[in-house]
């Protein structure tokens, strides 16, 4: 640990760093600019300039930029010498000639990095007589506004997005006071990083226009810790709230989960929660299921769901991958035995359960997205990453610099030296391998890139497998292309110190994770542990592998006497075609369905009531690596939503009193699920309980900065009114309340003095870039455990094309294949048109051309045909078709697994 | 006076081709090093003849290449380019060599190549230089023919690709490190050092670079040795080099001479003294990123060490004079402008200081000048000097501002104080 003497007083600093992450992460104030804890150094700004001695004796120092300068054991340094001072604050000077005086009406004031660095710096009065620069500014698509002239010319926009998230869309353009960083010409940012933009930019040129759709001040937002519900890597988010109306979405760092970075689904997919179709009053449909519809209240409501409970001989529940541990738990606890269901289809069941198992296995370390990113070799097998689990994708990014690191390394580069290692880096791509049915966009960073089938995939897997370890058997008629790929795989894989072996359920397909899950524990066997992850359906789907329930298709068949049906966050016509829908509804006695937003599935509810989303309810998701998540409600749930589980819990407390105590917080159910649910017991620790305070107080969601909490309701009465009270969590209402640090599962925002802008988190962490103060929040909750059932070792069989069927193979779309944030207008407004996706050699031989209309139908005669443009998609192989999951219209269309499909084009 | 370097070159004559410059012993050099030296040996030979960098940092050559990885596990390909960026306003020396004599400036790059033991050569040239553009090309096709370059020169074992680049055009592409992101298609925005480019230069590779009058006198070294190139020098720095004079001289021009030429038989004998009618007042001694000397200085010999202790820089060695009756501070706005406009853009203190300062210089020297301007002015050549910025160009820039300010000053509070420029009666004359 190299010791420092920072203006005379001894200071320790950590390895490998640079004076200015040094200052930092000992609490020190030092202004910059172009340096990120996660971009690193660059030393453009020139804004962190401090004085350095060569030794005790030397009294006259020569300014460095702490950024660009190693951290150096005995290094004397001055922040507060005048010349250092004076330089410092001639930097933001010269910022300032071309930066307009806008703050007043400016999107970033208030949470601006530059005024905050101005104040620091000392600069306030204006020398610069001159006229300022000006810029024309581009309109860059539904989430980003540009605003070109507040740019203080950083370079950190370019940096993030070309170099950091493979970027090509933008650029900066010209010399001197007038670089643009823009794109060539307007139009969409087209990165699926591109909000980063918002918080990388250290003030007001990329502004989240979302929010400026319904814009208020930062600190008049409320805010909570929060988990993103729009896959199931389970990002951590800071949601904002002002009048009942979700405004935005920050990121919430997680060391070990997103770090700084969101991808654009889910920073700007949560306005779902503001949509017109949310369910914000319980609904009663008449008796004979007609059009006849009647809003009643809540209590009405409760009653009537009571009654229902209590008349039912039988109760049949259907959970979700999007709904609360506690809500599929309450649900599993008010069904009859036999007769719950997580809400997933037979396939996706098994499915799931296969990953958790692979994962509960001692020969495998459980890869968190950090340790992806930290990874020395990936292989992706089957997954999309950039549209299934987008943030992965961009660790598997950050990983294929591994080499590189290393060689810097060697040359005494230090990692932080961000442009020598990417001048070192050049276009060398990562020890990377990715299989897929199609091509993705993370192919141009790997070393070895093939297509096939799920099936096809998993043998090459399998292959890859059996030359690492003996004991599996060999594929013996393995294509040559697969052979290629399985030795490549192989021979990455025996030098690598930390492999991370990355598959999913994309494919819907279990011979894909089989096959990830021996490989991980063939590299285990032949050299190091292997890491390994898995890619799920939803934000809650691992849930079911500690709630298990039987498959969708069985509620209705498990049920000997269909009386009451409770759906739970689900639209049916998401999983089954409508007909097999409405046959399945249509035998229920009576069919209670709670969501938050109104579907189909929601319109054939007897009794429809109205859910809270993540935004106005509490609860924990588990995420894709088996940690539990804590989300914590915004703002209160307005009308008569509430969480699904605590109606269920007012439902159930009429039938089985007996069966546990009352549910009346959270804590009560998180309580009852860690004791019905071994497994779970550790879910109670996920976030610290109602009960906890800080020194007496509670946690504020509002900031101390909040406006006018007297005056907004001025019209009504000058008194202040009594915040509503959260049961639920240590967090309140209010601005008052303990005001430091929270533990990190409670920190709904950061702020410290003089740091109001997101760059405030340094002063959370441990070291600049590194954990929280506290720890990363969450419990992980698969524990090693020998397996259940024996490891699957089956090698499915060789892909054979039909001369006229065509195998489904799925395709995903970060903009459209996910439920909830499609619902969102500038998701919607980047989502793709439902199309079927064909070979390059297919579309030839059947001279198909873009566009063309295609009908596809199963085989098997059961289930509809569907009628589609076609597009040529890239990497597929031939005799396949590719199936977009989830896009409007698609629906119709319900696989659960890949099926042969006849196909027709129109004549 | 033997002047290696001129010695090809005839006023007004086509440059030699292959033949006629091997004739005149060309490629004698080149053949020596590649065929009966070992690269150790000639890197020694060059550090030994003390040959000092002649783009303007004044650098021994030998010794930037000593730390070129040179073992087995050196990493391939290895880069040498020659900077023939010359962009440098006043300046006109390289554009010499290139344009009369291109063989002497490609043997130079196979030498130093060799020393390196580099895989492949650029040549990054200025875009304007057209005409040296068409000769070089002309040569190194020749050179190819002929098996001077490529597989297996004068059959040895090495081999060497040489490539001619053109500039898209920026002064910034002549800053070491701006080259190479300019040659590896990037922005010419400058990098950190270190790493130097002798580590990681162009991809990423042990890189070096080398102006092309350095390139052009090592084939001499080579030829001659390290002594006799020691002795073409009037100073403790070796070798000839090509001064130039710009300004209203009665000859400007560019010449070979001895190192360590006195400033005054530059100005009076080769460049034929002041035009008629006007007096010396000052003069830029390499380029327009140098300081300003005066009378006072004129008996200095031009060399790196001596121009330093005057409080100046040798730079390139091609001088500017500024005569009595052009107003100095439209001299140094016009320069200051032109940096401006050069900088790249990347660091905060070059891309908003520089065009600030231009604006302060254009109020004044349009009258409308403050005397608070004359402070804003001095406070930009201190926060503008070196490692404040992030490379060499904006604290070259201000030099000629902060000696103009301590020799010219008067004529500054003059602008300001009668809120004219005092040279506009000059104006029409010139």
């Amino acid at each position: 640990m190299p010791k420092l003497f920072i203006d005379g007083v001894m200071l320790e600093a950590g390895d490998h760093q640079n004076l200015l992450q040094a200052v930092l992460s000992l609490g020190l104030d030092l202004p910059y600019f172009c340096w990120h804890p996660a971009l690193h150094s660059v030393g453009a700004c020139r804004q962190c300039a401090v004085k350095q001695f060569k030794d005790e004796s030397d009294t006259k120092g020569r300014i460095v930029m702490a950024c660009m300068t190693p951290a150096t054991d005995g290094a004397r340094i001055s922040i507060n010498d005048p010349e250092a001072r004076a330089f410092r604050a001639g930097v933001i000077e010269w910022l300032m000639t071309n930066h307009p005086h806008d703050c007043p009406v400016c999107d970033e004031g208030g949470e601006c990095h530059l005024q905050d660095m101005t104040l620091m710096s000392g600069h306030n009065y204006r020398r610069f007589r001159f006229p300022k620069r000006t810029f024309t500014n581009q309109y860059l698509g539904p989430f980003i506004n540009h605003e070109m002239n507040r740019c203080i010319t950083c370079y950190r926009c370019v940096r993030f997005y070309n170099d950091y998230a493979g970027g090509k869309d933008l650029g900066a353009f010209a010399l001197r006071n007038q670089v643009y960083f823009g794109r060539t010409e307007e139009g969409t940012l087209e990165n699926e990083f591109s909000g980063n933009l918002i918080e990388v930019c250290p003030t007001g040129v990329f502004t989240d226009k979302t929010f400026k759709s319904h814009y208020t001040r930062k600190w008049d937002l409320q805010s909570s810790p929060s988990i993103c519900q729009h896959c199931s890597l389970g990002c951590n988010i800071a949601p904002g709230e002002r009048y009942g109306v979700l405004r935005r979405i920050r990121n919430r760092y997680h060391h070990e989960i997103n770090g700084y970075f969101l991808c654009d689904r889910g920073r700007f997919g949560y306005e779902f929660v503001n949509d017109a179709q949310r369910i914000r009053h319980a609904v009663v449909r008449s008796e004979e299921r007609t059009d006849d519809r009647r809003m009643i209240p809540h209590e009405e409501a409760l009653e009537m769901l009571k009654m229902l409970v209590l008349t039912s001989t039988h109760i049949a529940a259907i959970g979700s991958s999007r709904a609360s541990v506690e809500t599929n738990f309450a649900l599993k606890t008010v069904a009859d035995p036999g007769s719950y269901s997580s809400g997933t289809g037979r396939t996706e069941r098994l499915l799931v359960k296969r990953c958790a198992e692979a994962l509960r296995s001692s020969a495998v370390r459980k890869a968190s997205i950090r340790d992806i990113e930290d990874a020395d070799a990936v292989v992706v097998l089957g997954e999309d990453l950039t549209n299934t689990a987008p943030r992965m994708a961009l660790a598997v990014r950050q990983a294929s610099r591994a080499r590189v690191l290393a060689q810097a390394s060697k040359l005494g580069i230090p990692h932080w030296n961000d442009a020598a290692v990417r001048a070192l880096e050049q276009d060398h791509k990562g020890p990377i391998c990715i299989a897929t049915v199609s091509h993705t966009k993370l192919d141009e960073i790997a070393t070895h890139v093939s297509t096939g089938t799920a099936d096809e995939i998993a043998r090459m897997a399998w292959g890859a497998s059996s030359m690492l370890d003996t004991s599996v058997a060999i594929v013996s008629d393995l294509s040559e292309e697969s052979r290629r790929t399985a030795e490549a795989i192989a021979a990455l894989l025996l030098h690598a110190e930390r492999p991370v072996i990355i598959a999913g359920t994309s494919q819907k397909s279990e011979t894909v994770i089989d096959a990830a899950s021996a490989l991980a524990r063939a590299c285990g066997a032949a050299a190091k542990k292997a890491g390994l992850a898995f890619v799920l359906p939803e934000c809650n789907s691992m849930s079911a592998a500690f709630i298990d329930g039987v498959p969708v298709e069985e509620v209705a068949s498990a049920s000997a006497q269909k009386d009451l049906l409770i759906l739970c966050e689900i639209d049916l016509y998401r999983l089954m075609n409508p007909t097999e829908v409405e046959q399945f509804l249509t035998g229920f006695r009576h069919v209670v369905v709670l969501d938050h937003t109104q579907t189909r599935t929601t319109e054939k509810a007897d009794l429809v009531l109205p859910v809270a989303s993540f935004a106005e309810g509490s609860g924990t998701l588990i995420n894709n690596e088996g940690r539990a998540q804590r989300f914590f409600s915004v703002f209160p749930a307005a009308d008569d939503m509430a969480e699904s589980w605590r109606w269920i819990a007012g439902g159930l407390s009429v039938r089985t009193p007996d069966r546990m105590r009352p549910w009346n917080t959270l804590d009560d159910i998180l309580r009852s699920i860690a004791s019905a649910v071994p497994e779970l017991s550790a879910i109670v620790r996920s976030a610290p309980g109602a009960g906890f305070t800080v020194e007496g107080l509670k946690i504020p969601r509002q900031t101390p900065g909040s406006s006018g909490r007297t005056a907004v309701r001025a019209h009504q009465t000058i008194h202040e009114w009594k915040p509503p009270v959260d049961i639920d969590s240590p967090l309140a209402y209010s601005m008052e309340g303990f005001q430091g640090q929270p533990p990190p599962s409670l920190t709904p925002f950061v702020w410290a003095p003089g740091w109001n802008s997101v760059q405030a988190l340094t002063k959370y962490q441990t070291v600049a870039g590194g954990p929280l103060i506290g720890g990363s929040p969450g419990v992980k909750l698969l524990t090693e455990q020998t397996a259940r059932t024996q490891a699957s070792t089956a090698i499915p069989p060789k892909f054979i094309r039909r001369p006229d069927e065509y195998l489904t193979v799925f395709l995903h779309h970060i903009f459209g294949s996910e439920e909830l944030s499609a619902r969102a207008p500038g998701i919607r407004e980047r989502s793709e048109a439902p199309y079927l996706g064909v070979s390059a050699e297919d579309a030839a031989r059947l001279d198909l051309q873009p566009g063309a209309l295609l009908t596809i139908e199963p085989s098997s005669g059961t289930g509809l045909a569907l009628r589609l443009p076609c597009a040529i998609v890239p990497g597929l192989v031939s005799g396949v078709i590719g199936v977009p999951v989830g896009l409007a219209g698609l629906e119709m269309l319900h696989l659960q697994s890949p099926e042969w499909m006849k196909l027709r084009k129109d004549a | 006076m033997e002047l290696p370097l001129t010695k090809n070159i005839r006023p007004g004559r086509e440059p030699l081709a292959l033949d006629g410059y091997a004739q005149a012993g060309g490629y004698e050099g080149a053949r020596t090093a590649v065929r009966e030296m070992q690269p150790k040996d000639v890197q020694s030979l060059v550090k030994e003849s003390n040959l000092l960098g002649r783009g303007g940092a004044g650098f021994s050559t030998g010794m930037k290449w000593s730390f070129v990885p040179m073992d087995n596990a050196a990493p391939h390909p290895k880069f040498l380019v020659a900077n023939a960026d010359e962009m440098e306003p006043g300046t006109f020396k390289d554009r010499l060599l290139m344009e009369d004599d291109p063989h002497q400036l490609i043997e130079g790059m196979i030498i130093a190549a060799y020393a390196i033991q580099a895989d492949i050569a650029y040549i990054f040239l200025r875009a304007e230089y057209t005409l040296a553009f068409t000769r070089l090309a002309a040569a190194i096709k020749e050179c190819y023919a002929s098996g001077y370059l490529g597989k297996n020169l004068f059959g040895s074992h090495y081999s060497l690709e040489l490539y001619l680049h053109q500039s898209a055009g920026r002064y910034m592409c002549g800053e070491e490190t701006g080259l190479l992101n300019a040659l590896e298609g990037k922005r010419a925005n400058p990098r950190a050092k270190p790493p130097f480019p002798q580590v990681s230069g162009l991809w990423g590779k042990p890189t070096i670079v080398q102006n092309v009058e350095t390139l052009c006198n090592i084939p001499h070294i080579v030829k001659h040795g390290a002594q006799w190139y020691k002795s073409l020098s009037l100073t403790a720095e070796s070798g000839t080099k090509i001064y130039g004079v710009s300004g209203r001289v009665n000859t400007p021009g560019a010449w070979e001479l001895p190192m360590g030429t006195r400033m005054r038989e530059l100005l009076e004998v080769h460049a034929g003294g002041m035009k008629a009618g006007l007096k010396f007042k000052g003069l830029l001694p390499g380029g327009a990123s140098t300081d300003f000397l005066v009378e006072e200085h004129l008996d200095l010999p031009m060399d790196f060490s001596s121009i330093q202790k005057a409080g100046s820089r040798l730079g390139t060695g091609t001088m500017i004079i500024l005569d009595d009756h052009t107003c100095p501070v439209g001299m140094v706005h016009n320069l200051i402008k032109f940096f401006a406009q050069e900088s790249c853009g990347f660091c905060t203190p070059c891309h908003e200081g520089l065009p600030w300062t231009a604006r302060i210089l254009r109020s004044i020297e349009m009258g409308e000048g403050h005397m608070d301007d004359l402070d804003l002015l001095a406070q930009h050549t201190v926060m503008l000097r070196p490692g404040n910025t992030f490379c060499a160009l904006a604290p070259g820039a201000v030099e000629p501002l902060q000696s103009a300010l301590k020799y010219f000053r008067e004529e500054f509070v003059r602008h300001i104080v009668d809120k004219q420029c005092p040279y506009r009666k000059f104006r029409a004359s010139a």
